[in-house]
């Protein structure tokens, strides 16, 4: 596993929340899980801390992971577990306070 | 000095790669797209040998600890520096504390960064090369991590004249997935049949999310064997033949087709159908995973002649920033 990758975001201010969307920093395939067994990492209402995984990005024989950036609540899951994506795909919303 | 900041998902010290260890299973290494490699270090003085970083799907964050000159050729990372977008296929001038950025690759999959006077890490074996697998050449002989610190060579005495000289158009490629990869069809093309021979060529492949610079491995239609009785010395699968050596490029057909690149093993009882040309290696590196391969069979002379157009194009390059 090499350096996590960065993140970019797109946030909409609104009132006292931000809702943030966290894409992909590379092409691969979207795992929600650590294993097939595991649960998934995050399910849309869970609270996250900043540096929590939310999922993992699997390209090149690697798995790498992709962290909140701030805390906040999972809103949306907008990719299908082990779906293919595109680097800048939108993964996971998330609305910080 | 370079200051790693964030390494991206692959980077590495490359160069044009570690010849000439072939029969003792040691692979060439090397920048995958040796065009861009080699552009990259044209632009700023450099020979093609010098040592480049090559970053993959996703770029790094570097400081830079002293003035430089360098360049970016290949997959466009958007690349920054201070937060001022800053072109590609061209020479730019870096100054101490200036932080260089690049983001994930919108066309392409790999670029290459030269400094002018290359990375200095120690050769190993007559190459500057990082062959990843077992851990040698390059910077420790693993991918850069965040923290890791690079020097830089003397830079030739006219590298500040080249700033803003940039490669002309036409010699920039396009990285599209619709034109065809060229290969030439052999060593073991004969254990496919006619029609799965045929496929090869015709088929779509897909890149599938495991490839990387051993191997291009691809998602299409089943190829058929040839049925035949087990040759001595050969495995059980009809995808087995006696040991060979495996050309670099050479495309195996365990079942699904890859594609050997320049970190593959270089040998072995895979029957190896086709061969992709030199000229088009580093075009089928820039390759994205999800992207799409065509293949289209070329005569010897064909291949042959893609190369010296290449190698006339890189000449170009060359020549017009004397």
């Amino acid at each position: 596993m090499y350096e996590r990758p960065t993140l970019n975001r797109t946030a909409t201010g609104r009132n006292m929340t931000e809702e943030t969307t966290i894409t992909a920093p590379m092409p691969g395939v979207f795992y929600r899980r650590s294993d097939p067994d595991e649960a998934p990492f995050v399910e849309k209402g869970d609270r996250v801390e900043a540096g929590d995984v939310v999922c993992l990005v699997g390209v090149m024989k690697n798995f790498h992971e992709i962290t909140a950036d701030a805390a906040g609540v999972v809103g949306e899951i907008l990719v299908e577990d082990e779906a293919p994506i595109e680097a800048g795909q939108e993964l996971v919303r998330l609305t910080s306070e | 000095m370079i200051s790693v900041e964030k390494p991206g998902v692959l980077t590495t010290v490359q160069d044009v790669g570690r010849d000439g260890h072939y029969h003792i299973g040691m692979p060439p290494s090397g920048a995958m797209d040796q065009y861009a490699h080699a552009a990259a270090n044209y632009l700023v003085g450099n020979d093609a040998d010098a040592a480049t970083l090559e970053m993959t799907y996703q770029g790094c964050d570097l400081r830079f600890g002293e003035d430089a000159v360098v360049a970016l050729a290949g997959a466009d990372m958007t690349p920054t520096l201070n937060d001022e977008p800053i072109p590609t296929w061209e020479a730019v001038a870096v100054e101490a504390g200036d932080e260089l950025s690049l983001q994930y690759a919108t066309d392409g999959a790999r670029t290459y960064l030269a400094v002018a006077g290359g990375v200095d890490v120690e050769p190993l074996m007559g190459s500057r090369s990082t062959y990843t697998l077992i851990g040698l050449g390059g910077h420790e002989g693993r991918p850069l991590q965040a923290g890791d610190e690079l020097s830089i060579g003397d830079p030739p005495g006219r590298s500040a004249d080249l700033v803003g000289s940039r490669v002309d158009d036409e010699h920039v490629p396009e990285y599209a997935d619709k034109s065809a990869i060229r290969i030439v069809l052999g060593l073991c093309d004969y254990r496919l049949t006619e029609e799965s021979k045929a496929e090869l060529c015709k088929a779509e492949w897909t890149v599938t999310p495991e490839a990387d610079r051993v191997g291009y491995r691809l998602d299409g239609p089943d190829l058929d064997f040839v049925p035949r009785e087990q040759p001595f010395g050969a495995g059980t699968d009809p995808s087995n033949v006696v040991d060979l050596g495996y050309p670099v490029g050479s495309i195996q057909v365990p079942q699904q087709p890859i594609v050997l690149m320049r970190d593959a093993v270089t040998g072995g009882g895979y029957a190896t159908v086709g061969t992709v040309v030199s000229a088009d290696r580093g075009l089928l590196a820039q390759r994205r995973t999800h992207q799409t391969v065509t293949f289209e069979d070329v005569s010897l002379e064909d291949a042959l002649d893609a190369r010296t157009r290449n190698e006339a194009a890189l000449e170009a390059i060359r020549s017009s920033l004397e």
